[in-house]
């Protein structure tokens, strides 16, 4: 079970809910379970969304897994110059 | 999948010298070619016609005049880039913006295209080209866009039910600011203004595009990611991936400029219309006008803070203008603005509006310095109002391990504290003041990324090594790429060249942005040097016919383990190579990977300045960067970053800025009217490369190319405060704003 | 429009050609010579990327006409080196890692030689004053201004091992 934190927009599309829980092994997981129990999020899923497991921030690994109890953020997908 | 993070304070053999480039021969004596430097036989030369106005409806282009001109061989509009999007708004916009189709967005939005035997007939046929524009009104200012009157650029945009220029509004934060600010016995309330500036790439845009009535093309373009600009470019002109061949030339500086397409289409498609090479080169008025500059911005900023410096409340409004297009730019400045702290009630609320300018790009580390320039000032009032010294206030509430970042996530180990600790040490901070002078500091956040990466390591039969990559070079990476495959072979750094692979030859690279180049590319290296291994391992078990699981690489060589095998002599990679024809072929390493958990990277700078109060011209007088790189891998390189991005956000600081004038064209595209810094404005800048290791990172690497562009704006900022007497809120502090500036206070005085 | 034909030396060597009476210098060199080394930054000569010699005086070639350097002698970056020996500047360039992206080096070592070929023993306030025609987005100068002085120490070795 993760702990969900959402920022922004995806606060909105998640009924104005700051964070939420999700039972997910993988990113992949995680965001499909997410759309599922939202559907509106998935035009900011599609668009793009990056991942933060522990503070540490994944935009492309889908493949990577969620450990138990970590602490999970849902980002824009930043980008850099 | 963990990645090997085998990194437990390594002893590097070989990472962290400073060898000689690879690319240096050819850059000293002019043989490196960049976009502009390659021809093609038969070649036609293209020229873009760009609207003069900020806002206009295109009636009506033509171009029957143009086409009939001796020497000209194609002319092109929007009528020959057909809608392949499919929808998508994204890359529709993106076309929108290679070629106007029913509306000029900004002055210098590209209206029609010609391919021409010389420059000449191009620029004579420009002039034949008779467009019919219905002029509307415009809006340059952030602020003036949100307002209910303002006009409006993109009608399909709406904010609270209505057309608006809003085109996103995003909050970050947590915990509660009102109740913050009650708690507050200081409060600091603020408003600041930055101007937009440009990357200002020596280098202007320049490809040579090829395209056959087979549909096979070539692209030879400079550019940060040339597999970026390959799947654009296809996408957009119906292409398919394989058979358009993106070769990146050297690159003359990007910085976040050259991570989008401006007229490569443009270029492709006239070539693909007259079956002709087509070279296209942008002029300085062209890359000012119409490639991605970075925001221009306004932003409030309000700081509660207890009498024993603690913060008990800090939040931030902030508007940034993306041109006409939707983007994140300010989405970005929110969540990075209060990054370097720990807060337990913190607030960023940013809105992306849209100008009639244009469309912007990133610059290094977009979007924060101009956050970083509006929190680090107030921060710096508050700890004068406070009595406390702006270093120790800070030092009181930086971000550590595990404070949660106001973006949302929490922190692992991160250099702020480290970085303030250190400028406290520094020698700059003794240095005695004269008169007119004045002393800031500034502390800076950025993300880094990792990203696609793909690397191949090819062994020649003589033992030297060809490592190719795909991430662009835009600074030495080359260098670093060959010590870190030095250092994991055990072979020495001049055995390795480093090359950077066109589109054919090697799969998908990212962008060279986001701090990536090192740290992705890095660790592509590192498991391609680590495949390579094995193969040689097995080579050398076949040789000495015993099993791979006794073989170890050690220093260069394969070694065999155990007792019974301790008559084997170790194979050198020499060895190894000159055999390997009879032991099953070329020896080769390949690597793909999505690397990630790049980490965050912080640096704190110290700036002295002395003000001319009679002039309000500023001299920067001292300047040192401090700043995390995990690990240096090339620290002459290190420190090339860290100067060049103090260098840019001083010039940011002082002087660089774009002026509209009334009729929204911009009145200063030359290099002479937009002022960056020249070597005699500038004094040495002192580095200091801290090393906290990413535990992410086989190596401990962490992105630095764009962190540093993100203090100056407010170390230059509170410097200058401090030496003209009165606080600055508008970047550029150019002289004439630092005049009235005195002048005002003078007046209330 | 008819070609002026203009003679002239270029890095030592006896150089024909025919251009547009209105064409520039650069433009001459890069697209009609083939010597890319020269690079237009701005074409107005506020950055310095297109530094050539002509008769000895640093010049923007951007700001000079190809008809003008008939009978003159044009120096640019690609006859610095002699042979396949490095001028102390392009070496000490390299070594102290005074390029990143490079497009402005070439630039700045036609410059840097102008100013050591005058000035051997230049201090640097003169450095940085002597360079400040030349625009880096890349370095912020420190490394340049290093490199710099690095090779006029060469210079003077040299010229005082001539000297003896």
């Amino acid at each position: 079970m993760a702990e969900v934190g959402l920022s922004g927009s995806l606060r909105d599309d998640a009924d104005g809910a700051a964070s939420i829980q999700i039972e997910a092994a993988t990113i992949r997981e995680l965001l499909r379970k997410l759309v599922e129990r939202y559907p509106r999020m998935q035009s900011h899923i599609a668009e793009g969304v990056a991942v933060s497991i522990d503070g540490k921030i994944f935009r492309d690994n889908r493949e990577e897994s969620i450990p138990e109890g970590s602490e999970v953020f849902l980002l824009p997908r930043i980008q850099g110059g | 999948m963990a990645h090997d993070t085998s990194f437990t304070n390594q002893e590097f053999k070989i990472i962290g010298t400073r060898p000689e480039r690879p690319d240096g021969v050819d850059k000293v004596t002019g043989r490196a070619r960049y976009g502009a430097d390659a021809s093609a036989p038969g070649q036609l030369i293209a020229r873009i016609l760009r609207s003069p106005h900020a806002h206009a409806t295109i009636r009506k282009i033509d171009t029957s005049k143009a086409e009939k001109l001796k020497g000209v061989k194609a002319v092109l509009t929007s009528k020959d880039l057909p809608d392949l999007t499919n929808g998508n708004q994204g890359n529709f916009d993106i076309l929108e913006n290679c070629m106007a189709r029913d509306r000029a967005l900004y002055d210098g939005h590209a209206v029609a295209a010609v391919a021409a035997i010389d420059e000449d007939t191009a620029k004579k046929a420009l002039k034949l080209i008779k467009v019919d524009y219905k002029i509307l009104p415009h809006v340059t200012d952030v602020d003036l866009a949100m307002q209910d009157d303002a006009p409006i650029v993109q009608p399909r945009i709406r904010h609270n039910d209505a057309p608006s220029n809003i085109a996103q509004v995003s909050e970050f934060g947590h915990g509660d600011v009102d109740e913050g600010f009650e708690k507050a016995d200081v409060i600091i309330e603020k408003s600041y203004k930055t101007e937009q500036t440009h990357q200002g790439y020596i280098e202007p845009h320049a490809c040579l595009a090829t395209v056959g009535p087979d549909g096979q093309g070539e692209l030879w373009v400079t550019t940060q990611g040339h597999y970026t600009f390959r799947n654009i470019c296809a996408s957009l002109l119906g292409m398919e991936l394989a058979k358009l061949k993106v070769t990146s030339s050297e690159i003359g500086g990007g910085f976040g400029g050259k991570t989008h397409v401006w007229m490569e289409p443009v270029a492709l498609a006239l070539s693909r219309k007259v079956n002709r090479p087509v070279k296209l080169v942008m002029s300085r008025n062209e890359v000012f006008r119409a490639s991605g500059p970075t925001c221009s911005t306004s932003v409030d900023v309000k700081i509660g803070a207890k009498k024993n410096g603690t913060i008990t409340a800090a939040s931030a409004t902030l508007r940034y203008q993306d041109g006409p297009f939707p983007a994140i730019w300010g989405m970005l400045g929110a969540m990075t603005s209060w990054a370097c702290y720990d807060l337990k009630n913190v607030k960023s609320k940013a809105y992306d509006v849209l100008v009639n300018r244009p469309k912007v790009a990133a610059y290094r580390a977009p979007s924060a310095p101009m956050a970083a320039f509006a929190v680090e000032s107030t921060i710096d009032l508050v700890a004068a109002e406070i009595g406390m010294d702006p270093v120790e206030f800070r030092i009181k509430n930086a971000a550590k391990k595990g404070t949660r970042a106001s973006y949302g996530p929490t922190y692992g180990p991160i250099g702020i504290g480290p970085t303030l600790q250190a400028v406290k040490k520094h020698p700059h901070m003794r240095a005695k003041l004269g008169p007119n002078q004045g002393r800031g500091m500034a502390c800076g956040f950025w993300f880094n990324f990792g990203g696609q990466t793909c690397t191949d390591l090819n062994i020649g039969v003589d033992g030297t090594i060809n490592l190719t990559i795909g991430t662009v070079d835009v600074g030495g990476s080359r260098a670093s790429m060959s010590l870190i495959a030095a250092e994991e072979l055990g072979i020495p750094y001049d055995q390795i060249k480093c090359n950077v692979a066109d589109t054919s030859s090697l799969g998908h690279n990212d962008t060279t942005e986001g701090s990536r180049g090192t740290f992705s590319s890095g660790m592509a290296t590192i498991f391609a040097a680590r495949d390579a291994i094995k193969v040689m391992c097995e080579r050398a078990a076949k040789e000495w016919e015993i099993d791979v699981k006794d073989v170890e690489w050690k220093d260069g060589s394969a070694v065999a383990k155990g007792v019974r095998n301790s008559n084997l002599a170790p194979m050198t990679l020499k060895e190894i190579a000159a055999k390997s024809g009879a032991t099953g072929g070329p020896i080769a390493g390949h690597n793909e990977v999505v690397a990630d958990g790049a980490g965050v990277s912080f640096a704190s700078h110290i700036c002295d300045v002395e003000v001319d109060p009679e002039t309000g011209g500023t001299k920067v007088i001292r300047y040192t960067v401090i700043q995390d790189a995990g690990k240096a891998i090339h620290p002459d390189y290190v420190e090339g970053q860290f100067q060049g991005g103090a260098a840019q956000g001083i010039g940011w600081a002082l002087n660089e800025e774009y002026v509209y004038g009334e009729d929204g064209r911009l009145q200063n595209p030359s290099f002479l009217d937009y002022r960056m810094p020249v070597c005699s404005d500038l004094p040495s800048i002192d580095t200091e490369i801290l090393e906290i290791p990413n535990p992410d990172h086989p190596y401990g690497i962490r992105g630095v190319g764009e962190t540093s562009i993100v203090p100056p704006l407010a170390a230059v900022g509170n410097a200058v405060s401090m030496a003209a007497g009165v606080r600055m809120n508008h970047v550029p502090m150019s002289p004439p704003r630092i005049l009235k500036a005195i002048k005002e206070k003078q007046a209330q005085g | 429009m008819a070609g002026v034909h203009v003679s002239t030396t270029i890095n030592g060597d006896a150089t024909e050609f025919v251009c547009h009476p209105a064409e520039t210098l650069l433009d001459v060199l890069r697209d009609r010579l083939g010597l890319t080394g020269s690079k237009e930054g701005c074409g107005t000569g506020d950055c310095g990327a297109c530094s050539v010699t002509v008769d000895g005086q640093l010049v923007c070639s951007c700001l000079v006409l190809g008809a003008e350097v008939s009978g003159a002698t044009v120096d640019t970056i690609e006859g610095m080196a002699v042979g396949n020996k490095l001028h102390p500047l392009q070496e000490r360039f390299i070594e102290h890692a005074a390029l990143q992206c490079g497009v402005c080096t070439p630039g700045f070592l036609v410059a840097g030689k102008a100013l050591l070929d005058r000035n051997p023993n230049p201090t640097e306030e003169e450095i940085r004053y002597a360079l400040a025609g030349n625009l880096c987005r890349c370095t912020g100068y420190d490394k340049i201004v290093t490199a710099v002085s690095a090779a006029a120490k060469d210079v003077r070795k040299q010229q005082n091992r001539k000297k003896r």
